[in-house]
């Protein structure tokens, strides 16, 4: 064994993490350059260097740009400002620091966020002369959202207000007022001229009435929280390693906690428990692993535990439902859309998701709850989320890695949320799921069928319900027991309430996927005729009826064509701009990547093509 | 001003610093694993290669690590380099596959003769895009660092590439906490980098508390070579065309980074220790990348190349 007793204890010097951040122009760049400048960690080279373009650029006069030394894309030096997040590296004797440098645009505002998911210490910038703005606390907000409990005022440019201890204290009195509302958030005021050096590594001659430390001091005496070595033990499993018949060892990165050979660890959700054997590492076995490290864990007990799952301290179990309530910041170009189903990554698992109810928008600028129907980009909401199989989360309060969460767009693959759990809805653990005797296998033998759903999908016109009439007609003529769905009946009925909005689409798609599903669950065979131009919700449908056999019918018929037949004149008044939201005209449509069926229609007798459907169910067994 | 000046860490101790930078990296290549098909892991010989190599098979001990290492060969770098990777593949008995761009070989491409930008376009860039798609990885380590360039600072751990292999940096995806979004459209692959919270200080740190083998270049000695553009080149062989009056001269030197031999300089040292690299390191005034003739070219030469499919 290596490590022995010291394998748990705190060893030298530590890493801290943190971001500059606040409004565009506050000099955000320039104190992280006057810091690296100040420790000696810009080079003759990258000076010389970082001279010349200031000289070219001329945007600090005689001076050094600092800010030219961490934008690093074209665009923004091009641009002149900040766009994405760009990582520095300092160390001084007492410690190393990871400083996240993220732009102040409120259009950029994701890239915020990036950079204070890692961090855990925000020095927010003002500038002395305008004092809190709106993005000040739009910063301050998604800091404490993000888990950051410490927060730097840093009020710089104060040699442009002449050092006025008034000045200083008055932005700092209106900053700590309006971060009360944020709850638990240590905050220190420091007055800076990032640009002269003042209070950043040297105490500053003209601020004589400020009795604080410099901002290196602090961010030296800040104490760096021991990455939850104090909490319940998580473990979330990244890897099964099994290079032979022998060795199984579950790889990953202590969340929180510590563990030693001999404890306990509860696979979360399932009930069942294991004792770990060894804590396996290249350098040997060691006695005991605390949060953070990166190990390999060999249990006592052959159990079933696969990637994704949690292990945990079995004395305090994490929670594990399929719903819960989370913070949700919003970072795609296309909005959040209540019953879309996302990817969902949280910690090494990967679910699907939807969220079921947006609870209100956060404005961040006055903290006030907004209802809303979607997202945008940069917004704020706070929503009930459900996933298709229990996950295991801690709120994120209470631990960050076990309790974010991604959401990613299923057909773009974009990351296109951020989340972090702020509890479990009692629903999936306490309204049981009734388990009845009598299930969709029996119903539908009675019927001497199997159950099944035909979607078709396809523009206005395109001969979707004509077809699918026709087949409900042969089906009915063969004894067998049937159901239509048509779009324009439910929204008579069902959806009176929902309009043609992306959301209201989504919504319409969703609900209709639910009454399939329980016609499904009596054996019928369920046609539905919808345009439902999104792959999200067909798929979405597919899933939510899986395991009953779902055909994807595509009625292929052009757009020209539609717009030919017009049988209820609908084109023509949407052309005409008077239905907004018209599939084909201003709302896409999506076609169909994989469907069962793609039916041409143009060359054909409606009867041929319904003969096709029913060779095809034929074919399935499902008739 | 603060004085930087630190007490090496107790031999076999880690700093704590580095054993987070570790576990970070290592974290992140078991993503790359559990979630890619086929990955492979870029291997440039230098000593960031050679640190992703010691922390991959820390990250799959006991296994081997489960993908092969792919280094480019342009046929310019250094005989001990060649020399040092052969070895090394061997007594770690890893899957070492070479690649070569023989149609630019064939053209006669060289670093010499055709400028240091074609050369890198043709025998790195392209080369490079041709094993990917041979072999069809879908994801491919690189041991870039954030420090390294202001461009890289700007580049995520798990970053895109396009069918064509090129990086767009205006649409890159969010990446917070640890959860990296690995998923991937057809053709569409991912680098990843696992040294990205990395300085060349941690790495040298690093190579003397773990005592890893590195090429023999990184540590001073008695070499020939012959200065250019301010910087000393080693007439590593005879391919090197003097210029008139031209005499080699033996220099103690040594290299920060290594690549094509015309194309690196070496400095004036007489660290030949990976503690007295470090030691080194605290007291010089010039950056890495100084050396490499590479980057120099034009402002964001880096980016450009990047969008390119440069590593």
């Amino acid at each position: 064994m290596v490590g022995g007793e010291g394998a748990c204890r705190q060893r030298d010097k530590d890493l801290l993490r943190f971001l500059t951040c606040g409004s565009v122009d506050d000099g955000k760049s320039t104190l992280i350059g006057r810091l690296l400048y100040d420790c000696a960690l810009i080079l003759d080279d990258q000076l010389a260097a970082l001279q010349r373009e200031s000289r070219r650029l001329g945007t600090a006069g005689e001076d050094i740009d600092f800010s030219l030394l961490l934008d690093g894309l074209e665009d923004e030096r091009q641009q002149r400002i900040t766009i994405d997040v760009a990582y520095r590296f300092f160390a001084t004797p007492e410690r190393a620091f990871v400083v996240a440098d993220t732009p102040g645009h409120e259009q950029y505002t994701r890239n915020m966020a990036t950079g204070a998911s890692t961090s855990e210490l925000a020095v927010i910038l003002v500038d002395a002369r305008k004092g809190v703005l709106p993005q000040t606390k739009r910063h301050a907000f998604i800091c404490s959202l993000l888990g950051i409990r410490r927060i730097v005022l840093a009020v710089n440019k104060m040699d442009l207000v002449g050092f006025k201890e008034g000045c200083f204290e008055e932005i700092a009195t209106r900053f700590s007022a309006f971060a009360a509302g944020l709850g638990g958030t240590s905050i220190r005021a420091i007055p800076l001229a990032a640009k002269s050096g003042d209070n950043v590594t040297a105490r500053s001659a003209r601020t004589p009435w400020y009795r604080g430390p410099t901002l290196l001091e602090h961010l030296h005496s800040v104490e760096v929280s021991n990455g939850g070595g104090q909490r319940p033990f998580r473990f979330p499993v990244q890897w099964v390693n099994r290079p032979n018949g022998e060795f199984r060892g579950y790889c990953g990165t202590i969340a929180s906690g510590r563990i030693a050979p001999g404890e306990e660890v509860l696979i979360a959700g399932s009930g069942r428990c294991a004792r770990v054997k060894e804590i396996v590492t290249f350098e040997g076995t060691l006695e005991c692993a605390r949060a953070g490290d990166a190990v390999t864990l060999t249990l006592e007990s052959e159990i079933d535990i696969a990637r994704g799952d949690l292990l945990a301290d079995p004395g305090a179990p994490p929670e594990f439902v399929d719903q819960f309530a989370a913070h949700v910041i919003w970072l795609s170009e296309h909005p959040l859309v209540p019953g879309r189903s996302y990817w969902m990554k949280i910690g090494t698992r990967t679910v699907t998701a939807t969220v079921t109810t947006l609870k209100h928008r956060i404005d961040v600028n006055t903290l006030a709850h907004l209802a809303d129907r979607t997202l945008e980009l940069n917004e704020v909401g706070f929503c009930n989320l459900s996933t298709n199989v229990p996950v295991a989360f801690d709120p994120y309060e209470v631990d960050r890695d076990t309790g974010a969460f991604i959401l990613i767009d299923r057909f773009t693959n974009e990351t296109a949320g951020a989340g972090m759990i702020a509890f479990g809805l009692r629903r999936a653990s306490n309204l049981h799921w009734q388990t009845l005797t009598v299930g969709r296998e029996q119903r539908a033998a009675l019927k001497e069928q199997r159950a099944a759903v035909l979607w078709f999908t396809g523009l206005s016109g395109a001969g979707k319900s004509t077809i699918a009439d026709l087949v409900e007609k042969q089906l009915l003529a063969y004894g067998r027991h049937t159901m239509l769905l048509d779009g324009d009946n439910v929204r008579h009925g069902l959806n009176r309430d929902l309009g043609f909005t992306d959301a209201d689409r989504v919504e319409n798609i969703r609900r209709v996927g639910e009454v399939a599903k329980l016609m499904t669950e009596a054996g019928l065979i369920v046609l539905c005729s919808f345009i439902s131009p999104f792959r999200a919700e067909r798929r979405m449908v597919r899933e939510l009826t899986a395991p009953t056999a779902f055909l994807e019918i595509f009625v292929d018929t052009p757009l020209d064509e539609c717009i030919r037949r017009d049988p209820k004149g609908l084109y023509a008044n949407a052309r005409a701009g008077r239905i907004p939201h018209f599939t084909g005209i201003d709302s896409a449509y999506e076609t169909p990547e994989a469907p069962e069926m793609r039916l041409t229609t143009i060359g054909a007798t409606p009867e041929r093509i319904a003969e096709h459907v029913l060779d095809e169910l034929r074919h399935r067994d499902i008739i | 001003m603060t004085v930087i000046a630190e007490r090496p860490a107790p031999a076999g101790v880690q700093p704590k610093h580095l054993k987070r930078l570790e576990a970070e990296s290592i974290g992140i290549m078991r993503e790359v694993v559990a979630e890619f098909r086929n990955p492979v892991m870029l291997y440039s010989i230098g000593k960031d290669s050679t640190v992703m190599v010691h922390l991959a098979r820390k990250a799959f001990y006991p296994a081997k690590p489960p993908f092969p290492l792919l280094h480019i060969d342009t046929g310019w770098k250094f005989r001990e380099m060649i020399a040092f990777r052969d070895a090394t593949a061997r007594r770690l008995e890893l899957d070492l596959l070479v690649h070569t761009n023989d149609e630019g070989t064939a053209r006669g491409i060289s670093p010499i003769t055709s400028g240091s930008a074609l050369h890198t376009a043709v025998m790195k860039t392209e080369a490079l895009k041709q094993a990917l798609n041979r072999y069809g990885f879908d994801a491919a380590f690189g041991g870039a660092r954030r420090d390294e360039e202001k461009c890289r600072a700007k580049e995520r751990i798990f970053s895109l590439r396009s069918a064509g292999h090129g990086w767009n940096p205006k649409n890159q995806r969010p990446e917070l906490w640890r959860l990296y979004n690995t998923r991937l459209r057809e053709a569409e692959s991912m680098r990843v980098f696992p040294l990205s919270n990395w300085t060349e200080r941690d790495v040298w740190e690093y190579i003397a508390a773990e005592d890893i083998a590195v090429v023999p270049l990184y540590f001073a000695a008695l070499r020939p070579v012959v200065s250019r553009s301010g910087v000393w080149i080693m007439v590593d062989d005879e391919r090197l065309p003097l210029e008139p009056g031209e005499r080699p001269q033996m220099r103690c030197v040594r290299f920060r980074t290594l690549g094509c031999y015309p194309l690196t300089g070496a400095i004036e040292s007489t660290a030949a220790t990976a503690a007295e690299i470090v030691a080194e390191l605290r007291h010089t005034r010039w950056s890495e990348r100084q050396g490499r003739l590479i980057d120099t070219d034009e402002e964001a030469a880096m980016e450009r190349k990047k969008r390119e499919g440069y590593f």
